[in-house]
């Protein structure tokens, strides 16, 4: 049977999309990420100047739309387009049409109507960035779509990396923890191997998706496996996302106690990250948390400049189809 | 057990098409001619009689296709489809005989919403359809409906679509009670202990896109135990829409034990693999899922070797407003009466994986088999059942060109080859393009 033609090519995604959007790591080619780390790291530099704001995007209007709850990415995408001058607006799902029962495409059209250059989207549900960027206009940035994508916090950790432990090419990172529901695993798997670095997931089966070798890394269900890492990336264990009854683990216990990332796991030098918000004594112990190999705080400072540098970048590199802002009319 | 309007019998006369019957080994250039419904005559150069003349020069004329599984979304979802609009549809996609599930508002559990509905199929079904009862009341999958009532009254065959019978001891009862009814039960395998939540087919797909996987041994277990069931209490069981490699070696493996168990495929999961989620189409969310590329091909293998007896569209329409959401919002389901043969023709037929003659008996008589209806066949003193096909035509998939009230196909947007070109069904001439 193996030879029959039935995939036809349009049932894939297409190649290049009409506008450019940051919805995957996946969208990006390596050139492009090594163009996005290079932008924010000028950025970086300016906001060492005592001024900090930049007139980059001046006339231009971003908006964010959180459908999640987020204290880092809500605030560090509002403060870097301020930092930009642009003009912004946060709506929060709670408190809004969204509480009345209106539709995503709804809102998108909403929203669309004042012709904003980006919008920022968190949303509980995989595939909510790919609906609005169906029924707008705008560039559209992912904050994070369910389980399955955060590109800006991938690319925020790369950088961090890349500044504070070394070149990404030969590095090897374990990630440790709950893959099954985090969206940050996913941009970051992609975006590492992306970059040349390895990756090996450790935690517990129930926790790991079956087939996710295929993008690419290794998988160990030992917490031995993470000696031999440069970095350990620790992630959150997502009790808001487990069903009732589904015994991803036994008890929180029982996962600390086999998977938690604890002094004596840990050789010295080896760097820490966390995407945040931790639950401290779980996945990571406080003294790991606050040791001084952790790159937890560094990763915060990052996502500021890597989130200019992607609203930079949409806005500036894109299409021939990007607005460029008109004069003002003096009367 | 199939009603329609009462329609009038038409006097036709199709006139050099290659006449394709694979059950009845028919396979010739000819005339055929219609006297008032009824195939009066095959033969070359026939008297014309005054009939209208089809000229079938370049076409296939072939017994017209029955559709084991259909939602006609009535009770309930009429602003979905009607009777009359998916009658409409199925007549455009070549049908001339449709049954529809019985997971509608209400559900099909009693005479008297069954008695409403062939009432309504009399008054407005363009083609044949009959209807599935429930095989628990409000499938709820605890007590068993009225079967034997049901049955009396009409009821094509038992099944809780949708839903498996998740207690074993029930799914006995069920067998057991099919002893009276001789109506076909059929069942839709999946444990849902293990299927909960999932989106989508559990593989490498999945797990790069993050949803919550559905895997094919929720339903192959299922599978597995139905015709555990079944051979235990020496029934026939009819499985619905297999999607998993495994399934189809176990019906295989029954079958072969003298098991009476059939099965069907969608054209969906004949064409498509868990691949095409990674557009996050909510028109590519089903249940159950695409797989991925091996079960496909086992679809297609079992499909040709007679382990699966049956294409059934599983034509599942939804408001356009339910499925312009997050893919994980969308309902599951999608339409198909109205593509079906040119999906599988251009994706299975034209590139060489099936031949024409068995998806044509796979589509037809395979399918009427297993519900004990007639099979339509081009034979003088048949009732004409009859559809005109054009595989040299190539047409585009258009939203805006569906007799049902639904467009979520899967299909939009694509160019197809194969074309129905007319419809005979009961005697009626029901479609022409």
């Amino acid at each position: 049977m193996g030879d029959i033609h039935v995939m036809r090519e349009d049932f894939l995604p297409p190649k290049q999309p009409p506008r450019r959007h940051l919805i995957s790591i996946g969208d990006l080619t390596r050139a492009d990420v090594e163009r996005l780390l290079a932008t924010a790291r000028s950025f970086g530099r300016s906001l060492e100047r005592e001024v900090k704001k930049l007139p980059t995007l001046r006339g231009h209007t971003v908006v964010n739309v959180f459908y999640e709850s987020s204290t880092r990415t809500s605030s560090s995408f509002e403060l870097a387009a301020k930092r930009l001058s642009a003009d912004t607006m946060s709506i929060k799902a709670a408190g809004s049409s969204v509480d009345k029962g209106e539709s995503l495409k709804d809102t998108a059209l909403t929203l669309g109507a004042y012709d904003p250059d980006v919008i920022v989207i968190r949303h509980p549900q995989i595939g909510a960035p790919d609906v609005v960027a169906r029924y707008t206009e705008a560039h559209i940035v992912n904050a994070g779509d369910g389980k399955h994508q955060h590109p800006t916090q991938a690319l925020l950790d790369l950088y961090t990396i890349r500044e504070h432990v070394g070149p990404l090419d030969g590095l090897h990172v374990a990630i440790v923890g709950d893959v099954l529901h985090s969206r940050v695993a996913r941009s970051n798997i992609q975006a590492l191997t992306l970059m040349g670095a390895s990756v090996t997931l450790v935690g517990p089966p129930p926790l790991i998706p079956r087939g996710i070798e295929s993008m690419g890394c290794t998988v160990s269900h030992d917490i031995g496996a993470i000696a031999s890492a440069d970095v350990v990336y620790v992630l959150r264990m997502q009790r808001e996302r487990m069903l009732e009854g589904a015994n991803y683990v036994p008890s929180l216990r029982e996962y600390t106690a086999r998977w938690g990332v604890t002094p004596e796991r840990l050789r010295p030098g080896q760097k820490v990250m966390h995407p945040g918000p931790m639950n401290r004594g779980v996945e990571i112990d406080p003294l790991v948390a606050d040791a001084a190999d952790a790159l937890i705080e560094t990763q915060v400072r990052a996502g500021l400049v890597v989130r200019m540098a992607v609203l930079y970048d949409l806005l500036t590199t894109g299409p021939a189809t990007v607005k460029t802002p008109e004069p003002l009319e003096v009367a | 057990m199939l009603w329609s309007k009462n329609g009038r019998k038409d006097n036709v006369v199709f006139r050099g098409a290659r006449v394709l019957d694979p059950a009845e080994g028919l396979d010739a250039v000819c005339d055929v001619r219609v006297d008032g419904g009824t195939i009066a005559e095959l033969g070359t150069t026939l008297d014309v009689n005054g009939h209208r003349v089809v000229e079938g020069a370049g076409l296939v004329l072939a017994p017209a296709f029955v559709d084991p599984h259909v939602h006609l979304r009535v009770p309930g979802r009429e602003d979905e489809e009607t009777i009359a609009s998916g009658t409409a549809a199925a007549a455009a996609g070549g049908y001339c005989a449709i049954l529809a599930m019985p997971n509608t508002e209400p559900v099909v559990d009693s005479a008297a919403v069954l008695g409403s509905l062939i009432e309504d199929a009399q008054a407005q079904a363009e083609i044949p359809v009959g209807f599935l009862a429930s095989i628990t009341r409000g499938q709820e999958g605890a007590e068993l409906t009225d079967m034997a009532e049901l049955a009396d009254q009409g009821a094509a065959g038992f099944t809780d679509d949708g839903r498996p019978i998740v207690a074993p001891g029930l799914m006995r009862r069920a067998l057991q009670y099919h002893g009276i009814t001789g109506r076909r039960l059929a069942v839709h395998c999946e444990e849902p202990t293990l299927s909960k939540a999932g989106q989508m087919h559990e593989g490498a797909v999945s797990a790069e896109l993050g949803f919550s996987g559905y895997p094919s041994v929720a339903e192959s277990l299922m599978v597995e135990r139905d015709l555990s069931l079944a051979a235990y209490e020496e029934q026939p069981l009819h499985l619905l829409h297999l999607s998993a490699r495994e399934s189809v070696e176990a019906l295989r493996k029954a079958q072969a034990v003298g098991v009476a168990a059939t099965g069907e495929v969608t054209p969906h999961h004949l064409c498509l693999t868990d691949q095409a989620v990674r557009t996050l189409d909510p028109n590519v969310k089903m249940n159950p899922p695409l797989r991925a590329a091996e079960d496909r091909d086992a679809l297609v293998e079992g499909l040709r070797d007679g382990t699966i007896a049956a294409v059934a569209t599983d034509h599942a329409p939804h408001a356009r407003h339910e499925k312009e959401v997050p893919f994980e919002a969308a309902p599951f389901g999608v339409t198909g009466l109205e593509t079906a043969f040119s999906a599988l023709y251009t994706n299975l037929v034209a590139p060489g994986a099936l031949p024409l003659e068995t998806l044509l008996e796979r589509m037809s008589a395979g399918p009427a088999r297993i519900y004990g209806l007639e099979p339509p066949r081009i034979a003088v003193g048949a009732p004409a059942n009859l559809v005109l096909l054009d595989t040299a035509a190539t047409w585009r998939v258009d939203e805006d060109g569906f007799r049902s009230r639904s467009a979520n196909s899967w299909l939009l947007g694509q160019t197809l080859e194969g074309r129905v070109r007319m419809t005979v069904a009961a005697g009626k001439v029901v479609y022409e393009s």
